[in-house]
């Protein structure tokens, strides 16, 4: 019965103790210690994490480090790729437009006879406009053969080897092309320029001529089938004491850009030479 | 043996002026990179060969382009004998031989051509000529100058090692 009292009064002692204590803690009494104590097991607990998360890191992650390494080369070879890819398609789908370009061209012209070619090379002298093509007389150009974009007219054929020729532009200092204005209905002779400009000479002067008039080809001479179109009247130089008016032309063609080129085969040009005169 | 590298170099000279070179325009002016590769060759101490690559490299040209054969060729042929005058010269100071026979070459390749084609009939006009095609070509082969003379010293060092010319 004693025993029995002694525990009955064991428990109730330690229930209030760790009632009171719990009160107390509740009322904020312990905070302090509290603070300490959890600050201490929180401290402990952050040390071993930290201690195994890098111990952790060191295990695993050189072979993470090397297998990303090998990922990311992987990707930027891949991505090399597809921009290459990219860059081809690219160059492709402008060749084909050009390449349309002059289909239309060559049927919209079926009367004449063409021979497509790249422009592979300029000449290497600054003063000279010719081009380098990529057809030669085992494609069955001729010397004199006229050259033609889808947009105008380029020039002619100046020298021909096996797989190559070169192209005189009309731009070229030494070109002369006969042409005519299409309003005006008068013939006139454009001339290049060292600097590549062209310009419109012999017009006679009681021809009235205007900015935007269309250059065409007059087929006279001999050197280029009629009716290729040239350029566009831009600049008009009309003096009273000159014999001829000029004028300056803005070529369709965009000699800068050249990429592909027709070259009409069935043209064969003219040689008036032996029959001018000698000096 | 070793004039065969000669072969390819003026080969791909030729190409890249061509197709490269010649299609990048400064006004009307163009740089002549064979003729700034041969200035940077002849200048080489250890080169004795400058006249054979001077002759092969104008006659290609003269090959290429549209104007009479002679005139790279001579213009070219000048430009090595320029070379090797400043080079007795100005050995020293081989950069500064370099800019003067790139100088001097232009405006004798530039003269010859302009001569050339006027006398063929082709109507040329100086103030033309000079201001948009000679002024800035002059200044694109000055630029061209300090690559091509590096690049062709280390071609003259791999063709003549420094163990065989002593």
């Amino acid at each position: 019965m004693r025993n029995l009292f002694s525990r009955t009064l064991q428990t109730t002692i330690i229930f209030l103790v760790v009632g009171g204590v719990l009160a107390l803690a509740l009322g904020g009494y312990f905070s302090s210690a509290s603070n300490v104590f959890t600050g201490s097991l929180i401290n402990v607990q952050t040390w071993f994490s930290s201690r195994f998360v890098a111990l952790q890191d060191f295990l695993t992650a050189p072979r993470d480090v090397a297998s990303l390494r090998q990922r990311n080369i992987e990707l930027e070879s891949e991505v090399s790729e597809l921009q290459a890819q990219v860059i081809q398609l690219q160059q492709q789908v402008g060749e084909t437009e050009i390449l349309a370009a002059l289909v239309d061209f060559s049927r919209a012209r079926s009367e004449n006879s063409y021979q497509a070619a790249a422009v592979i090379g300029r000449d290497p002298s600054p003063f000279l406009r010719y081009v380098i093509i990529n057809v030669g007389s085992n494609d069955g150009i001729l010397r004199g053969m006229p050259v033609v974009t889808d947009q105008g007219l380029v020039g002619r054929v100046d020298a021909v080897i096996a797989d190559a020729a070169r192209v005189q532009l009309i731009t070229d200092a030494a070109s002369d092309v006969n042409v005519r204005l299409q309003n005006a209905e008068t013939d006139a002779s454009l001339i290049g320029s060292v600097t590549g400009d062209v310009t419109l000479d012999l017009i006679p002067q009681d021809v009235p001529i205007e900015v935007g008039d269309l250059v065409l080809t007059s087929g006279l001479g001999g050197g280029y089938p009629p009716d290729l179109i040239v350029g566009q009247v831009v600049n008009i130089r009309s003096r009273d004491f000159d014999l001829f008016q000029q004028a300056t032309v803005q070529p369709v063609v965009d000699f800068n850009r050249l990429e592909i080129v027709l070259v009409i085969i069935n043209f064969k040009p003219v040689d008036f030479s032996p029959l001018i005169p000698a000096p | 043996m070793r004039n065969l590298v000669a072969a390819p170099v003026i080969l791909l000279a030729v190409m890249v002026q061509s197709a490269i070179v010649s299609r990048i325009y400064l006004l009307s002016g163009i740089a002549d990179l064979p003729l700034v590769m041969l200035a940077a060759w002849a200048l080489q101490g250890e080169v004795n060969t400058a006249w054979h690559w001077a002759v092969a490299t104008g006659l290609l040209v003269g090959f290429v382009s549209g104007i009479a054969w002679f005139v790279p060729a001579i213009a070219y042929l000048i430009v090595i004998i320029l070379a090797q005058l400043l080079q007795r010269r100005v050995w020293q100071a081989p950069l500064l031989a370099m800019f003067v026979v790139t100088f001097l070459g232009t405006i004798v390749l530039y003269l010859l051509s302009f001569a050339t084609l006027r006398l063929s009939g082709v109507p040329l006009e100086l103030s033309d000529t000079l201001g948009l095609l000679a002024l800035p070509g002059l200044l694109l082969n000055l630029l061209l100058a300090i690559p091509a003379y590096a690049v062709m010293r280390d071609l003259s060092r791999w063709v003549h090692p420094p163990s065989e010319v002593e």
